[in-house]
């Protein structure tokens, strides 16, 4: 009962949504205000049907209605209520009706913003919001759907649809078959919806671009609405891959935290592009330039969340030949063809409205060098596009298939990402318009010569790796001028205004928080920075076989093999858990519990490390093998992971100066001001 | 001006060129031992490899029953004295070029390596060329100051009050 009306639900959303993008086409097309409402209206009413829809869902998946195929497929009576609550993003048909659900949240939120002074782009922002759910719900309603039950026929075989066939009965299985192992963890709660959050509300600033484009109002209006979208977007998807990292680095059992796996590529991409369109935005809006740019970074963050999605539900990452045999798939391939053709269609009847109204007259203003770190992260891009979708033309053309992993993905990166720390030091020095050599070394003398200590005592430390040296110099210079920008505004206004320092600090980061917002963002890059070379330069592991009592030794560590037990859990589990004492050059620190949890029904092992974490350093022990009757002998793998919980803090750092970025405020209106005495803002603050 | 950028660009392409072929990546010396083969001798050519059903794992840290039979294999060959290179081949030959961590020099394979800096170079040309054409005296109007917002404002008498300092 409950299922046919979530899936009610869905298609009773799939007709709104056709009937809104009609209605919505018709009153812009005649000028019909009311149509464009009743468009409106109907695109706020998605959210609280698709609503009903995952709640319907959630309810057969915590009361275990193994009837269902998805609800068996991804839950079993052992798993605890928060997992069989999440397992609804836990396989492909759950997962689409929440990218649904999210989505439906994020367009009828839009739809209750104030309109009064941009109404001509609300009818193709709905279009254009609308035309991605209802793609959506086909794929929910016709190909992937998860309220279809599993029927017993005469014949004795048995049918998923939604609908009983001619004298089928329901059959219901005594169990399911559970959640894949990797995906129960706490993690499971926030990674997925993240991200998702991320992917979905990146629709939003794209539907505007679109909008701006049929319009023909290019100004930079739509990138002022879509400005915190666009940060909100960001921020998820940010966090998305952060806790993603995390996850993996508590759960996987590889002692790394970022694998290049195509799945997390598949994430990274739109950030990428996405990173690059909050900065080069800031150049149409201070400069009126860039304007097609930003469409095509906007039209691409867009067509790579769809290819995301697309990646990870078609099944073509495993071979093209699993593409061809998933439904979703091709229709994944048309609709992301599609929609990009047909932006750049728009893109290409609007060339030229889209003219830059000024341009570029030092290679060293602010404008040329964010166009710098555009290419460097477009470079990124590439990469990773290209590393993702080499096997399948290699497959497609000969036949042979190939894996293109880590070393590839990090050799080529690599001098990119040093380019954007450099670029990431200098841009805030230099100014909109022009800049010389000499403005910005005035502006950074003092932080460039505070800048080489770092490195010059890890080298005095014994460090002599030439990349990490120069790594961690280049991240000191931009934690060190960040943190002079912070000094010097702080001080303009303790001596301006007589504020405390603190005050005037906190202050000047209220009066423009996006740029503040942004210099946060960059020290918690830096402090990632610190980590990331820590761990992939820095990284020893051993592996080794010893007896109860013998003794494993990675650089000042020494780790002694004390016991092992294996036991049931009342969740399918057979647990080997082993107990190690750790030692650090004779000093005894404790002890850690490296297991792998064997999943009986499934018969997936984990291997769930045991950590000890330091600012310094992490110690990672995982248990690799054991001798199964004496529990006499087992194998350890164990990780030295220099600096790795400078990647935590500074993704911590990172997401609070996004969220300092994206802080409502009130929308001022943007008539300039007279800059007089009166008006100077340690007076007003 | 235009030829010392033309001269940056190019220096900048080459040293990008050059960090990108040469890359830092580990090296495992090896070297016949008559001692017994360790597990960190095993794992240094399986994080090079993988193995064709476990997607995206490197095999020194691949769970699966299969993946260590693959492991005792390799520790098998060394023990014959094989070294890393006829190894990687044996695998090859048996499985094909999939089971390697990065698709070797050869035939259409030459395109993963090319094309992001070929790309990445057009890219920088195509900039070039546009700051080329942007800074054309005369091409536009003279260029008018920075839009102004409520935050330029800010910034810009912030910045009279820093050059005051």
């Amino acid at each position: 009962m409950l299922a046919n009306l979530g899936f009610g639900a869905l298609f009773v959303t799939f007709l709104i949504s056709l009937y809104g993008i009609g209605a919505a086409v018709y009153g812009a097309r005649k000028n019909r205000p009311a149509w464009i409402e009743s468009a409106r209206l109907s695109m706020l009413l998605t959210f609280p049907l698709i609503t009903i829809s995952a709640f319907s869902l959630i309810y057969l998946l915590v009361n275990r209605h193994f009837e269902y195929e998805f609800v068996f497929s991804v839950t079993s009576n052992s798993m605890p209520l928060f997992l069989r609550a999440t397992a609804l993003w836990g396989g492909q048909a759950g997962s689409l009706v929440f990218w649904s659900w999210l989505l439906s949240a994020f367009t009828s939120a839009v739809t209750l913003r104030k309109w009064e002074r941009d109404r001509e782009f609300l009818p193709w922002v709905i279009v254009v919001s609308l035309v991605t759910l209802a793609f959506f719900l086909i794929l929910v309603i016709f190909f992937e759907n998860p309220f279809a039950r599993i029927w017993s026929l005469p014949n004795g075989t048995a049918k998923v649809t939604m609908f009983q066939p001619l004298n089928a009965v329901l059959f219901v299985p005594p169990d399911g078959q559970g959640l894949n192992p990797l995906l129960r963890h706490p993690g499971m709660i926030v990674h997925p919806p993240m991200l998702y959050l991320g992917f979905v509300s990146f629709v939003i600033p794209f539907a505007f671009g679109i909008a701006a484009l049929i319009t023909g109002r290019t100004d930079d209006r739509w990138i002022r609405i879509t400005r915190r979208w666009t940060l909100v977007a960001w921020l998820f998807l940010s966090l998305g891959l952060l806790l993603g990292g995390r996850w993996a680095y508590d759960v996987l059992g590889w002692g790394g935290y970022w694998g290049w796996d195509p799945v997390e590529i598949s994430a990274f991409m739109p950030w990428l592009t996405g990173t690059a369109f909050l900065h080069s935005v800031m150049i149409q809006e201070k400069r009126g330039m860039l304007k097609r740019w930003n469409m095509v970074l906007i039209i691409l963050t867009y067509c790579l969340v769809i290819f995301g999605t697309f990646l990870t539900r078609s099944g073509v990452l495993s071979s093209v030949h699993a593409f061809a045999q998933s439904a979703i798939g091709p229709l994944f391939f048309a609709f992301i063809g599609l929609t990009f053709l047909a932006s750049l269609t728009l893109l290409i009847q609007r060339w030229d409205d889209l003219k830059s109204e000024t341009q570029m007259t030092s290679l060293l203003s602010r404008e040329a060098l964010f166009l710098l770190n555009n290419l460097l992260f477009m470079g990124i891009l590439v990469v990773c596009f290209w590393g993702v979708i080499f096997p399948l033309i290699s497959e497609l053309f000969t036949g042979q298939q190939v894996t293109v992993g880590p070393p590839f993905y990090e050799r080529a990166t690599a001098p990119l990402f040093a380019g954007l720390l450099l670029l990431m030091g200098i841009a805030p020095l230099s100014a909109w318009g022009h800049s010389t050599w000499k403005t910005i070394g005035h502006a950074m003398w003092k932080p460039a010569l505070v800048s080489p200590i770092i490195p010059l005592v890890f080298f005095s430390l014994g460090m002599r790796s030439i990349p990490a040296l120069i790594g961690f110099w280049l991240a000191s210079l931009v934690a060190c001028i960040t943190l002079y920008e912070f000094w010097r505004g702080a001080l303009a206004r303790h001596q301006r205004a007589g504020e405390s320092l603190p005050v005037a600090f906190w202050r000047l980061m209220g009066r423009n928080r996006r740029r503040y917002g942004g210099y946060i963002i960059h020290l918690g890059v830096v402090l990632m920075s610190f980590g990331i070379i820590g761990i992939e330069l820095f990284q020893t592991e051993t592996q080794g076989t010893i007896p109860q009592g013998g003794q494993i030794q990675l650089g000042d560590y020494t780790l002694t093999f004390k016991s092992l037990a294996i036991f049931d859990k009342e969740d399918g589990r057979n647990v080997a858990r082993a107990v190690i004492d750790v030692e650090r050059n004779g000093k005894y620190l404790g002890e850690l519990y490296p297991r792998r949890d064997y999943y009986v029904e499934s018969q997936q092992p984990m291997t769930i490390p045991g950590v000890r974490s330091t600012w310094e350093d992490d110690l990672y022990v995982l248990l690799v093998d054991w001798q199964p009757v004496s529990t006499a002998g087992a194998t350890f793998k164990v990780y030295h992971n220099p600096l790795v919980n400078f990647l935590w803090l500074g993704g911590l750092v990172f997401i609070l100066g996004t969220l300092v970025a994206a802080w409502p405020e009130r929308e001022r209106e943007f008539v300039p001001k007279p800059a007089t005495r009166d008006t100077y803002v340690g007076s007003q603050a | 001006m235009k030829a010392v950028s033309f001269i940056n660009t190019v220096l900048i392409s080459l040293v990008y060129l050059s960090l990108f072929y040469l890359g830092v990546s580990p090296t495992y010396a090896q070297s016949p031992t008559p001692q017994p083969i360790t597990d960190d001798q095993v794992n240094a050519i399986a994080k090079q490899m993988y193995c064709p059903v476990c997607e995206n794992v490197p095999l020194d840290v691949c769970p699966t029953q299969a993946c260590a039979e693959w492991r005792d294999l390799i520790r098998d060959k060394l023990t014959m004295g094989w070294n890393d290179d006829q190894i990687k081949k044996y695998f090859v030959d048996q499985y094909g070029d999939r089971v390697l961590a990065t698709p070797p020099t050869r035939g259409l394979n030459w395109l993963i390596y090319i094309i992001p800096p070929l790309t990445f170079l057009a890219g920088m040309f195509i900039l070039f060329r546009a700051f080329q054409a942007w800074r054309k005296p005369g091409s536009q109007a003279a260029a008018p100051p920075a839009q102004k917002t409520p935050d330029d404002d800010y910034a810009q008498r912030l910045e009279e009050e820093l050059k005051k300092l």
